[in-house]
């Protein structure tokens, strides 16, 4: 009787969790799927699934020796280790800021997570222009103080200097909403007492708030490691990868080989080993600490 | 009496077949067998086009075919055209427009009908219809395949499309800054690059030129603009990359003298940041697409209109002209259209000598060489004069309409041209880097297969 009921519960749960299930194979493992088969094939954009033409090992032989992936590759993890260490110091640093009731608290904290609601090609747009040679505001301001204007988006260098400010802009206040809220959850016990055992603001923030926040910090930059690699309308619209290659990540040349060069499969070899790459920083990660297995082992 | 009925009776029976005849002649409406029919248009939301949708409701009028155009940004209009253009039955499009370097991979793929088949058919070819009239330098680039090199005219073309909103290059230039400074208008490369560093080091406020230069299509459409007046090809006859010569170089240098003396910012420029530093008097040269003719002309975006001459597109050495590039659009008509006959009426109609003049009218781009050299045009568009002679010197072949071009445009040529223009490498050792590439791509699509069989 107890049993059959179980079974009963089960087969309830299933059919509760069948749509999701069905959501996830439909678009997740089919394309996840499908991307590795292409990988393997030749097919150009505008022709039928059926007409692609099996390549073996090519399309990966070409790959390892495309100057192409390695620079792309390469402007990637610069551009990612910059931007999430850059991003989790202030947005640290602002939540650590605006943590307290001070006054205005609500309206800076507002204020701060305006970038996040822009959609992405739009802040490609705003950046684009603020950062525009002739008529940008940038320069604008900087003539007034006497600095000649600069070619921010022309130079290969600020190009990327300017993509690494854009991305902060609008993904600091990701961080700094996560751990703000990871802030005001910690235990108001331990902090009182380690403000009677005499802990100091330094003492308080790196030897008790930091860690203690440790799960919630590994989360936010596996999130954003994700996204940073995914990162493609605003450097899109800002620079399409140049001046020559120094703002092509590889996500943007993925782009370019599937939709400009029209080779889907080859394209598909680059996507498979985009996510190789993500799989395993994600896994290096957390092998520091992985949050899910702690509360696992509950 | 009984002579005089008698002849009455004669011509009346003589007239009675000639005024059958009249009246035969009069019912003849090529439009009849589809009037009710609708057909749908896709265009790309382009100035040309939005405009030539005002007489839509004219045709509709004229010929009792209705209309719906589907418009689209036109960077966004391919891969819409590509899913319609795809299915078995019948696709959602009557008519399509495409950027010309699409038109080899539409016949390819095998979506595109021939225009013969349509102007052999008696009931549907208008006889004053004029091909001839038709600028053939546009005809060539937007509508005719499979002739030499697969792309330009010869004896095995076939005729896909008829070109709308086509486009070649001239130069246009501050009259008022010429005068003021007794510059002669350039008509070699060397005069233009000259006046270029002149007004930049002399005239406050304004450089010499204006240019594109973003990284991609942008800056190989930027080079390739100077490449064909300084004689250069991207292959030579054998599919061969010939980015690597001297032509190419010479051409490659031009260019970063251009950028050098354009406002800061040039190495982000698109086509409009190019034109609106033109437009809004930071630049006193520009040389691209004719189109920037008409946006002088309007006020929402310029600021010199009334002090802009026109000059042909420079010219390198003693050569006879500046080869102009060719470029625009086109449209035809799709293999899966439900009612392709509808179709060729309303594209016949569009381009016909009549409407072509109504369009100029409108500030829309003719396509006739009749419309340019109308004189009452010419009066109210005095770039016209400068077009119809560029026309005689507009070279089909300064880009390779192939379909693999999009492979080799942006993610080849648009990083190594960018990669010299920023000065991260040089000239040659950018184009031996592309060439090394481009042939490589080329491999992979098949262009060598023949020239390495043993025979």
């Amino acid at each position: 009787m107890q049993r059959s009921l179980k079974i009963r519960q089960l087969r309830i749960a299933y059919m509760f969790l069948l749509p999701a299930i069905i959501v996830f194979f439909l678009g997740l493992v089919v394309p996840l799927v499908n991307t590795f088969e292409l990988s393997f094939n030749r097919l150009s954009m505008g022709s039928r699934w059926s007409d692609r033409d099996y390549v073996g090992v090519e399309n990966y032989e070409r790959m390892v020796e495309d100057d192409h992936v390695r620079s792309s590759v390469g402007v990637t993890l610069r551009f990612a280790a910059i931007v999430l260490v850059a991003e989790l110091v202030i947005g640290m640093g602002l939540a650590l800021l605006l943590e307290k009731p001070i006054k205005g608290a609500t309206v800076f904290r507002t204020i701060f997570i305006l970038p996040l609601m822009v959609s992405p090609v739009a802040v490609g747009l705003i950046w684009r222009y603020l950062l525009d040679g002739r008529i940008g505001l940038v320069n604008h301001y900087l003539g007034l103080i006497g600095i000649p204007p600069q070619t921010w988006l022309g130079h290969p260098d600020l190009a990327f200097f300017s993509i690494v400010i854009t991305d902060i802009w609008q993904w600091t206040p990701f961080i700094f909403i996560i751990l703000l809220a990871g802030l005001q959850a910690l235990p108001s016990e331990v902090m009182e007492a380690s403000r009677i055992d005499g802990a100091n603001w330094r003492q308080m923030t790196f030897l008790i708030k930091i860690p203690m926040l440790r799960s919630i910090l590994l989360v936010t930059v596996l999130l954003r490691l994700i996204d940073v690699f995914r990162a493609l309308e605003v450097i899109f619209v800002m620079t399409f990868g140049g001046p020559g290659r120094s703002t092509q990540v590889l996500s943007l040349h993925i782009y370019k080989t599937a939709f400009t060069s029209q080779a889907l499969g080859y394209a598909s070899t680059i996507a498979v080993v985009l996510m190789f790459i993500m799989l395993v920083l994600s896994l290096v990660l957390l092998a520091f600490s992985n949050p899910l297995k702690e509360r696992a082992d509950f | 009496m009984y002579k005089r009925i008698l002849a009455i009776a004669f011509v009346a029976v003589l007239l009675v077949p000639l005024s059958a005849g009249v009246m035969a002649q009069d019912a003849f409406d090529p439009y009849a067998p589809y009037r009710g029919d609708t057909i749908v248009v896709s265009w790309p939301s382009l100035y040309h086009f939005t405009q030539a949708a005002t007489l839509i409701p004219q045709f509709e009028e004229e010929t009792g075919i209705n209309v719906e155009v589907d418009f689209l940004q036109y960077q966004a209009m391919k891969p819409a055209q590509e899913v319609e253009l795809q299915k078995p039955r019948t696709g959602e499009y009557d008519v399509v427009a495409w950027v010309v370097f699409t038109k080899s991979e539409y016949v390819i793929n095998g979506y595109l009908e021939p225009l013969a088949n349509f102007f052999v058919d008696p009931a549907l070819a208008d006889p004053s219809y004029n091909p001839e009239d038709l600028v053939a330098a546009w005809v060539e680039t937007g509508g005719v395949v499979g002739g030499k090199n697969a792309y330009l005219p010869g004896p095995t073309q076939a005729l896909y499309g008829l070109p709308f909103g086509a486009e070649t290059s001239i130069m246009a230039y501050r009259k008022d800054i010429f005068e003021e400074h007794g510059l002669d208008v350039p008509v070699t490369y060397d005069d233009m690059l000259a006046a270029a560093a002149y007004i930049t080091e002399n005239v406050d406020g304004v450089y010499g030129m204006t240019s594109r230069g973003a990284a991609g299509h942008q800056i190989v459409h930027g080079w390739l603009l100077h490449l064909s007046p300084y004689g250069g090809v991207i292959f030579d006859d054998n599919w061969e990359p010939a980015v690597t010569s001297p032509e190419a170089i010479a051409s490659l240098e031009a260019l970063k003298t251009i950028m050098e003396n354009s406002p800061p910012g040039v190495e982000a420029n698109g086509f409009g940041d190019q034109a609106n530093a033109f437009l809004q008097g930071d630049a006193a040269m520009y040389v691209d697409s004719h189109k920037i003719a008409a946006m002088t002309r309007d006020p929402n975006q310029s600021l010199i209109d009334g002090k802009v001459g026109y000059a042909l597109h420079p010219k390198v050495g003693d050569a006879e002209c500046g080869l102009s590039e060719t470029g625009g659009f086109a449209m035809g008509i799709p293999s899966n259209s439900g009612n392709k006959e509808a179709a060729f009426l309303f594209m016949q109609w569009m381009t016909s000598p009549r409407v072509d003049r109504e369009l100029a009218l409108i500030g829309a781009d003719p396509a006739r060489v009749s419309t340019l050299n109308d004189p009452a045009l010419q009066e109210m568009f005095p770039e016209y004069p400068v077009v119809v002679e560029q026309l005689e010197c507009a070279n089909p072949n300064w880009r390779p309409l192939i379909p693999e071009w999009g492979a080799l445009n942006a993610p080849i040529l648009g990083v190594y041209v960018s990669e010299f223009a920023t000065g991260n490498m040089t000239a040659e050792d950018a184009m031996a880097q592309a060439a090394e590439e481009i042939r490589a791509e080329m491999d992979r699509a098949g262009y060598y297969g023949w020239s390495s069989m043993d025979m």
